[in-house]
């Protein structure tokens, strides 16, 4: 369970789970024959809470299973052995997974990410030992280098490139960090992984810490996520007990150990020199590169910083290859992605697929398409410094290099599936008020230049946009790209020019005619009933929470416009749809 | 040494230097707002970008080093217009009242909005406003003003060891302030307001006291302790209005509270001029002293800080009455006699202060050994 599926009453139906089958008597025979398992995440969040059943090897999965429906199951699957036809997953379940490839999510939702046994089981640690008894720092990072892994946190560098250029600089001291701090909205990536398979992540920082001579490694990872956090720190103590921490890692001579670092929530301090910033005790501010952190980092130690899901990839590469992971992906970003995929689709959850997949195959056979029917406009890609690919580019394949081809990114791997009923204006105001209020304010154009852009774009959606407003956006959001300090600011105008690329129109309909093509801005709509077709059949009236909505039964009502605050509740449930 | 070429002058520096000392050392000047010699180098403002042949961004010359090879170029159309956008974009959120700013003249943003031609904003906005003011005795901080340059901040850590102030908030709403934003009580050096480029920190009592072009600068060295710190009295119509330092100076630059604050009793009309002589009867005992506690701003703006004619002080002129120099000395001389033959001269001890130079304590021990011929001689700094 992470914590979506706890959001979602994981722990209400394992409890349920665990009190019928007490309750059915077979409690006995529950050590000896059968065992229940907590799991990491499964996925496919929209159809959580999620049960495998598994009897005599056949494996059968319940979806939305609530605590209600626990007692049939245990009855009539676990006792007779016949699964409840009614509330097993259907054919979307299997095609949202069939077209993945699951390489860092292999073991995730599969094992007990609280017990290191369960990591064993599946081959864990075994990468380690590797490398650790047969292989030469070196060695170990041609292997990473000859995999092509390129780090999954944004900016897509070369791992092993840069495991290298570290290892090769010389100083006493030497750290290796794991970026856990995940701080865009909407990515879910980094959370998963590690409350799904923690040992892998710990398993990676041991093989990157000897490769470039490391003795001690921090996480940073955020305090707003309290299950990562106690299932890492179970795993850490685990991992000491067993000794694949702590001094002389499997008499190899290797000392090394992890410490947990929590971040305080600040979007900033997942880039590098923030973060190092925010362990050294400092306010998580940028600092100029060059020196850059694998010359002196913490501390002003040479650092490697590292990705979750660029760490957890490591063992799986080590013990199955690099040539089995370059397979995967295109011929300059190999292996998987994970992404959170997210908005208006159907299957909202977590995916890993190959690199250079189609989008279209990732959001139609992955994602099963709109969840409304509606259709689809666009793909955000990259959060806040991505950018929107418009529903005609569907087709195009999702790596590095093809994404910043049409203005977007990878990034951390966000992906937000936007229908008919986004309004594009808006979207780039949410995503400005989100790097707005977590720019560090150290350098004038982030901290002012996006407060402008954001206020440019408030005017907009309000109606008050200015002839010349698009131009003045764009010329304010190519001199922040151009002289701002670190990432953030240097990308944090990227959906307002990716969204005026593709739709200006929607830009000119807010300015010229005041008019938002969505209906989202709730400036420039109003609700009202048509007379001439209203029944009065008081449907839209229950459902107003504002009251605003006044009218006799059988004659036609109407909506007070200064009590209306324009939710749209009435417009959706309205059942006479005349077009 | 590293070789280097900057808008085509080619110029060998020691590696390390950064690329705007580089060009300052032949004379290219690169505006800066963020920027301090003694300061690590922060990357704030971005106005000192430049463009170095093979970077895809323009950097900022403040932060990079020099390496060998290197072709830089300081000025050209593109990085012209970044740094308009820049102080527009400073500007937007900048209080438009120059004219009534302690700093009009003195300041670099004033200044550059004025090479820059800027009068038209394209970014005008929202503003931060600052209802509460710094209730602090000295520094007027007037954070509407700040353009968060984070001189103050480094200023504080770095050379005075304090770390009163740090940035707090995020974003726009990014402000330097003391811990929980309460008013400000620290060391009071003024190292601070020293380095700010902007009127955001200013001493509060040389408020309204004259404009730079009406103040004459007087150096001279300070007479609070045997550091001799070199003072700069900045002097309208024959009053002290502040004390600045200069940077090539023994100090730096840099001065303490008292080098700072502490110049009223040069104009105090209870500072004693001439000598006095006791006229009083010996046991009468009716000069007391009264401790003076700051109690308000208000005893901040008087020029004299030494309340005078309040009840229960006696002013000294009752007691004594004043006398010449020669009077004085020949008082002195014949008292110190005839101690010397009475009790002789281990009856006297000498007693220097720390506000003499070292010449003066050093001249003052051989008063008191080969004219007095005593060894009874101390410092209070030797406590
Ligand atoms: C504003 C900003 C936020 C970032 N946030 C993250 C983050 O949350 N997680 C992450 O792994 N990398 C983040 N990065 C990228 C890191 O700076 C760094 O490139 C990365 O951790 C390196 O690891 P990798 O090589 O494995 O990708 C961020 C960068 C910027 C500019
Ligand atoms: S770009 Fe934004 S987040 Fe980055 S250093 Fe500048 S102000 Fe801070
Ligand atoms: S007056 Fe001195 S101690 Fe106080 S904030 Fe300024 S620099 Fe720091
Ligand atoms: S108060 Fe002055 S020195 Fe301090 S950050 Fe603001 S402008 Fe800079
Ligand atoms: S002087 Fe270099 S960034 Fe401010």
């Amino acid at each position: 369970m992470g914590t979506g599926g706890m959001a979602a009453g994981g722990s209400e139906v394992m409890e349920a789970f665990n009190r019928e089958i007490s309750e059915a008597g077979i409690e006995a025979s529950v050590e000896k024959f059968c065992s229940m398992h907590k799991v990491g995440c499964r996925g496919l969040c929209a159809k959580d809470v999620l049960v495998d059943v598994i009897v005599g090897g056949k494996k059968t999965t319940y979806q939305y299973t609530k605590p209600g429906m626990v007692s049939r199951i245990v009855k009539e699957h676990l006792i007779k052995g016949e699964p409840v036809a009614d509330w097993m997953v259907g054919e979307d379940y299997y095609s949202f997974h069939d077209k993945q490839t699951k390489v860092v999510l292999s073991d995730c939702g599969n094992i007990d990410p609280e017990k290191i046994e369960s990591y064993f089981a599946v081959g864990g640690y075994e990468a380690a030992k590797k490398v650790l008894t047969s292989l030469s720092p070196e060695q170990t990072i041609d292997i990473i280098k000859k995999s092509g892994l390129r780090g999954r946190g944004g900016a897509g560098f070369s791992t092993g490139t840069k495991w290298e250029i570290c290892r090769n600089t010389k100083a006493a001291q030497k750290y290796i960090i794991c970026n856990a701090d995940e701080g865009d909205p909407g990515a879910f990536m980094d959370r998963s992984v590690i409350e799904g398979n923690p040992h892998a992540v710990i398993e990676g920082m041991i093989i990157g810490a000897y490769s470039i001579g490391a003795t001690k490694g921090y996480v940073y990872i955020r305090a707003e996520y309290p299950l990562a956090v106690e299932r890492l720190r179970m795993a850490l103590a685990q991992a000491r007990g067993k000794n694949w921490l702590g001094k002389n890692i499997l008499r190899s001579g290797l000392d090394f150990d992890i410490k947990i670092k929590l971040g305080a929530g600040a979007f900033v301090c997942g880039e590098e020199t923030a973060l190092i910033a925010s362990i050294e005790g400092q306010r998580g501010m940028p600092r100029a590169k060059p020196p850059f952190p694998v010359h002196s980092g913490l501390w002003g130690k040479p650092t490697v910083i590292n990705n979750v899901e660029t760490l957890a990839n490591i063992p799986y590469i080590i013990r199955k290859g690099a040539d089995w992971f370059a397979s995967f992906g295109t011929e300059k970003s190999k292996g998987t992605k994970v992404f959170a995929l997210t908005g208006k689709v159907k299957n909202t959850g977590l995916i890993e697929v190959p690199m250079g997949m189609p989008l279209k195959e990732i959001v139609y056979d992955i994602g099963g398409g709109t969840n409304k029917g509606r259709t689809l406009k666009a793909v955000q890609t990259g959060g806040p410094s991505g950018g929107c690919i418009p529903s005609e580019l569907i087709d195009i394949n999702v790596d590095f290099e093809s994404l910043a081809k049409v203005g977007s990114i990878v990034g951390s791997g966000g992906m937000v599936v936007l229908d008919n009923t986004d309004c594009m204006v808006n979207i780039a105001k949410f995503f400005l008020e989100f790097t707005q209020a977590e720019s560090c304010g150290k350098c004038v154009p982030c901290r002012v230049g996006t407060k402008r852009l954001l206020e440019i774009l408030s005017r907009i959606t309000q109606g008050k946009g200015k002839e010349g407003d698009i131009e003045l956006l764009e010329d304010l959001s190519h001199d922040i790209k151009a002289s701002s300090l670190c990432g953030l600011g240097q990308t944090a105008p990227n959906p307002v020019l990716s969204t005026i690329r593709y739709f200006r129109n929607e830009y000119e309909a807010h300015i010229k005619e005041s008019r938002c093509p969505a209906a989202v801005c709730k400036d420039l709509i109003e609700y009202s009933i048509l007379a001439d077709f209203c029944k009065g059949c008081g449907a839209c009236m229950r459902v107003c929470s504002s009251k605003a909505i006044t009218g006799e039964k059988k004659k036609p009502h109407s909506i007070a416009a200064d009590v209306c605050v324009k939710c749209g509740a009435c417009y959706d449930v309205w059942v006479f749809k005349i077009w | 040494m590293v070789t280097l070429t900057l808008d085509g002058i080619k110029i060998s520096v020691p590696d390390g230097t950064s690329v705007l000392d580089a060009a300052r050392q032949c004379d290219i000047s690169i505006p800066t707002l963020c920027h301090h010699p003694k300061l690590t180098p922060h990357g704030g403002c971005r106005l000192c970008i430049v463009e170095i042949k093979g970077m895809f961004r323009p950097v900022t010359s403040c932060t990079t080093p020099v390496s060998e090879g290197m072709e830089v170029a300081t000025k050209s159309p593109a990085l012209e217009k970044l740094r308009r956008t820049i102080i527009e974009l400073i500007l937007s959120d900048h209080p438009n009242d120059c004219m009534i700013c302690e700093m009009a003249g003195d300041c670099t943003l004033q200044e550059l909005a004025y090479f820059y031609g800027i009068r038209e904003n394209r970014f005008e906005g929202e503003r931060r406003i600052y209802a509460k003011k710094d209730g602090n005795p000295l520094i007027e901080r007037d954070m509407e003003k700040c353009i968060l340059c984070n001189k103050c901040v480094r200023v504080c850590d770095e050379i005075q060891g304090v770390k009163a102030i740090d940035v707090a908030y995020r974003g726009f709403k990014s402000k330097v302030c003391p811990p929980y934003e309460r008013d400000l009580n620290c060391e009071f050096c003024g190292q601070c307001i020293r380095v700010c480029p902007t009127g955001a920190l200013t001493g509060k009592n040389w408020a309204l006291k004259g404009r730079q072009k009406d103040i004459k600068g007087i150096d001279t060295i300070c007479p609070y302790c045997g550091c001799g710190c070199s003072l700069t009295l900045n002097v309208r119509k024959n009053e002290i209005v502040r004390v600045t330092s200069k940077e090539d100076t023994i100090n730096e630059g840099w001065l303490c509270p008292k080098g700072t604050f502490g110049y009223h009793f040069v104009s105090s009309p209870d500072r004693l001029t001439k000598p006095l002589i006791r006229i009083a009867p010996k046991n009468s005992n009716k000069l007391q002293v009264t401790s003076y506690k700051l109690k308000n701003r208000k005893d901040f703006k008087d020029s004299s800080p030494l309340p005078t004619g309040q009840a229960g002080v006696t002013r000294p002129s009752s007691l004594f009455r004043e006398a010449s120099w020669d009077e004085a000395f020949d008082l002195i001389a014949k008292k110190f006699k005839g101690i010397k033959e009475k009790h002789g001269p281990d009856a006297i001890a000498g007693l220097s202060s720390a506000r003499c130079t070292n010449e003066e304590n050093y001249l003052f021990q051989k008063f008191i050994r080969a004219a007095v011929g005593t060894n009874n001689v101390d410092h209070c700094a030797r406590l």
